[in-house]
């Protein structure tokens, strides 16, 4: 069990980097507490898996240090990190019975067979494989055997995080939601630190209680699931999570206030804007935190309305933007022109991708 | 760690070595004179000499074998291929009366040993009047072939989801359309993984290509082993013979170099 | 997979088939035939039954030949697999020199089986050849057209160097379709390499192994041409395997009834022999 933190690291694949478009890797500096939940998240060639592999120690960092506690791990193989992995696709030992495939682990750090035993029958109750100990591992079904990869992981007492690699990408789409509920349970019981790297936004949110979001190599964000919704730190987190993701909007800033398509809107953060700031300025407001309003408010057209199940999708346009919003079902849509409110305390600048710090957050 | 690395590029090196050094050998005895050669032993050829190439390439009982030996090397290999590639096919996809009989009895004819055949083999091409043709000679090497080849290619198309094929039908292809354009691309590994089996098992046999041609067809090996008895033991000659038929042999490897390591592994392990 | 039940598919194994059929089935009627009948030359023949079955089955010369048949390939065997597999084990990955290594390996299986015999009784030949050359200048007595032994020598390193790189090319491209997670994750496990060797890369091979197995024992129990031409079954019959055997009787002495029923013994033996090895093999997979 240990705090993980990875200090000033930064890795590239090829020999010699440069520039920073060298890095798979961008300079990152995170702690993973003892005993979190954490989910890595981004779309595949982002560097999350890198960056797992950076932690397990199949892959040593171009620059900076991995620290389990307050010991640098950097130069260490897997095996002296104590750490345990489950792969994409389930590795499981062919030739094993799913008992054998537990204690192998144990085995082949020379525990006493009474004890690896007992550990195995205690982990395979766990995880539910204690009516197929006595089969062959390669004979069962692919959650089957990702529990397994899952369970040689849990049997050793020493180990200080375990690790998803999309560890869902083979399991039937209605086994996928059972194994997931399973793994937030045994994270609970075990109250091991987990990391579990995934693009897939649900498996990231439900669970972890805390997400990494990372793009192009770098991390945008870190941050508990309510928070990336409600405070996306980067347009890219706006974007990529939340379905439909976050209404992106080119704007002005003039002293303090925002301008979209001409007309002044509220925001919580355009106060700590200076003026004449670099790089494009971007409006963000989530579909959910946008209403039609008869009265007043940001002139619009209908374009088109689809329904989701709970509630109606609205596509409209302010000028030539798209503006998407949510409205509860059995509610009336006005076709062709209308008008948009957005909630102010909802509604932010950002600056060349990046939140604009500063303002009234809520 | 470095004791691995070392063993990592040693074993394989020492190997390779070892495969060498009899090549080398005869590729040196082709250099030699035949003074040479009975004379003394040399590591390297001390009269360099090119006449046991110019011998071959002038003589037409000698390129003639080369020539026809690759005839019906390349026959044969078109023959086995193209006929299995839709038997393959229904092996690998559908169900029939007696299709596991047939598989295994096809694969038996691979076990048949060519020594059992000979001689009825000169007897049937005889009959139908096809002694000492390329075509003889290709067709009776499809007895081993036409097997390995359905097998290799089986394995290949199993690897195939099933889905591609449907896919392809929703999409309004016929069946020859989908088989040419869209199947036979997505197995080319496996295709040329059963070319170079092929062609591998007809370009070395040697028995029954021998036995079934006399003067027309007959193969540069068989010359060779004629002119080893007849015209006595000219080692420098037959050292420059057999140092040309390693030439073919080589680039086929080149050909098919990067389907060596994936594709040798039969489509599915 | 599931296969669907189709008829119709016999139409695309025709072709085959007719092929196979036309060059099995008719020379191993007459093989048949001729094991069954006595002839005394001028195209007549009698009905003979089954004797010469029996005569070559108690025949001691056959039972020689079998006895070093069964030695020569099982020693091949015992030398080529797992050579085979330990030299694909020490190789590379990745690189630039693997595919020079796999093309210059891959050499000695593409040269003509006679050339193969040529070669190495050049290689061999104790004044002139560099390997009898060399054993004789170290203090050996090497002459592999005079004694039994060394001629026995010469033949099963000359399968060796033929035909250990098939077995190497199967189980390099065995090993390298296996995926990378194996290798990390027994890492994780803290296997030891004999861990991995015995528990990942032995049960993925399986399958190219069991091919790598029947082709050589096919192959080499059917062999005639090299060790034709490297010692033509001498000095003596010391070296006189079941296909030198046979073609001495078939087309040297013409007797074509105990030819052919030998054929027809030697190919039952050579089935017979694969079954037992492909069920004993695959036996586990199955299960």
């Amino acid at each position: 069990m240990a705090k993980i933190t990875l200090d000033d690291l930064r890795h590239a694949y090829g020999e010699n980097p440069e520039r920073p478009e060298d890095y798979a890797l961008q300079q990152l500096d995170i702690t993973f507490e003892d005993g979190g939940a954490y989910a890595l998240l981004g779309p595949s060639g982002c560097g999350k898996t890198t960056l797992l592999n950076i932690i397990s120690g199949l892959l040593t960092p171009s620059h900076g240090e991995v620290l389990f506690d307050d010991e640098d791990v950097t130069g260490l193989a897997p095996d002296q990190r104590h750490i345990a992995q489950v792969f994409q696709f389930p590795v499981v030992y062919d030739t094993m019975s799913v008992y054998d495939n537990l204690a192998f682990p144990l085995r082949n750090r020379g525990v006493p067979e009474a004890d690896v035993d007992k550990k195995v029958r205690e982990i395979a109750a766990m995880i539910d494989l204690e009516d197929t100990l006595m089969n062959r591992a390669s004979g069962l079904t692919a959650d089957g055997k990702q529990k397994i990869s899952l369970g040689r992981g849990l049997v050793r007492s020493d180990v200080n995080v375990i690790m998803f690699d999309e560890p869902l990408t083979v399991i039937d789409p209605h086994l996928k939601w059972q194994l997931r509920s399973k793994l937030k349970e045994l994270h609970q019981r075990v109250k091991r630190t987990m990391i579990y790297v995934t693009h897939d936004q649900t498996e990231a949110l439900t669970f972890a209680d805390k997400v990494v979001v990372m793009n192009v190599g770098e991390v945008v964000q870190i941050g508990t699931p309510v928070e990336l919704f409600e405070t996306p730190g980067h347009e890219f987190v706006g974007h990529f999570i939340g379905s439909p993701g976050m209404n992106i909007l080119d704007c002005e800033v003039k002293g303090g206030q925002a301008f979209l398509h001409g007309q002044p809107i509220a925001t919580s953060n355009a106060g700590a804007l200076k003026d004449g700031a670099e790089g494009p300025l971007r409006l963000g407001v989530r579909p959910e935190f946008v209403s039609l309003s008869e009265t007043d408010g940001i002139a619009a057209d209908v374009v088109k309305v689809s329904d989701s199940g709970r509630y109606q999708i609205v596509e409209t346009r302010v000028g030539d933007m798209p503006v998407k919003l949510l409205v509860n079902e059995g509610i009336e849509i006005p076709t062709g022109k209308t008008a948009l409110s957005f909630r102010a305390d909802r509604t932010r600048v950002y600056r060349d991708g990046w939140l604009v710090a500063g303002g009234a957050e809520a | 760690m470095n004791a691995k690395k070392t063993a990592g590029w040693l074993v394989p090196s020492l190997y390779i070595l070892f495969l060498m050094l009899p090549i080398y050998w005869l590729i040196n005895m082709s250099f030699k004179t035949t003074n040479e050669i009975l004379g003394s032993f040399t590591l390297y050829p001390q009269e360099f000499t090119l006449d046991n190439y110019i011998t071959i390439f002038t003589d037409p009982t000698w390129y003639m074998g080369y020539v026809n030996s690759i005839a019906y090397v390349t026959l044969n290999t078109a023959i086995s291929v193209a006929v299995a590639l839709p038997a393959a096919y229904a092996f690998s996809r559908y169900r029939f009366i007696g299709d596991k009989h047939l598989f295994f009895w096809l694969l038996t004819n691979r076990m048949a040993p060519p020594a059992v055949f000979a001689l009825p083999f000169f007897q049937l091409y005889s009959a139908v009047g096809l002694f000492d043709t390329h075509i003889a000679v290709a067709l009776a090497h499809t007895l081993f072939n036409i097997p390995l080849a359905v097998w290799i290619l089986e394995g290949f198309m199993s690897g195939v989801p099933r889905e591609l094929d449907e896919t392809a039908y929703v999409d309004g292809h016929s069946f020859w359309s989908f088989f040419g354009k869209i199947f036979i691309p997505t197995i080319a590994a496996g295709i040329g993984v059963a070319c170079f089996f092929c062609f591998m098992f007809s370009w070395v046999e040697l028995l029954l290509a021998k036995t079934l041609t006399a003067v027309e067809a007959k193969p540069i090996a068989a010359t060779m082993t004629k002119t080893a008895s007849s015209s006595g033991y000219e080692l420098g000659l037959l050292a420059a013979a057999g140092t040309l038929t390693i030439i073919p042999g080589a680039f086929v490897i080149y050909f098919v170099r990067n389907y060596i390591a994936k594709g040798f592994a039969l489509g599915r392990v | 997979m599931n296969k669907l039940q189709n008829n119709k598919a016999w139409l695309f194994v025709l072709p085959v088939f007719a092929l196979v059929a036309f060059n099995a089935i008719i020379p191993l009627m007459t093989v048949v035939n001729y094991s069954v009948q006595e002839t005394f030359g001028n195209n007549e023949f009698f009905w003979a039954g089954v004797i010469w079955f029996q005569d070559i089955l108690q025949s001691e010369r056959f039972h020689a030949s079998l006895g070093r048949q069964a030695i020569f390939t099982a020693s091949i065997l015992a030398i080529e697999m797992p050579l085979g597999v330990a030299i694909a084990l020490t190789m590379p990955r990745k690189g630039p020199w693997v595919s020079v290594c796999l093309v210059l390996m891959a050499l000695p299986l593409l040269i003509p089986w006679n050339v193969v015999g040529a070669m190495w009784n050049i290689f061999a030949l104790p004044d002139i050849g560099f390997l009898g050359h060399m054993l004789n200048a170290i203090g050996f007595d090497f002459n592999f057209t005079r004694q039994p032994g060394d001629a026995w020598f010469t033949l099963i390193l000359m399968d060796v160097w033929h035909w250990t790189s098939l077995v190497v090319l199967l189980a390099y491209a065995g090993l390298s379709s296996i995926p990378d997670a194996y290798y990390q994750a027994a890492k994780i496990d803290g296997a030891g390499s004999w861990a991995i060797f015995r528990y990942i890369q032995l049960p993925k091979l399986s399958r190219v192994l069991t091919i790598a197995f029947l082709l050589r024992f096919m192959d080499s129990f059917m062999i005639y041409t090299e060790p034709f031409v490297l010692t033509g079954g001498g000095p003596g019959n010391s070296t006189t395997l079941l296909s030198i055997d046979l073609v001495k009787i078939a087309l040297g002495q013409f007797d074509l009834g105990p030819a052919a029923a030998m054929s027809l013994i030697y190919f039952l033996i050579i089935l017979l022999l694969s079954w037992v090895f492909y069920t004993v093999m695959t036996r586990n997979e199955e299960q």
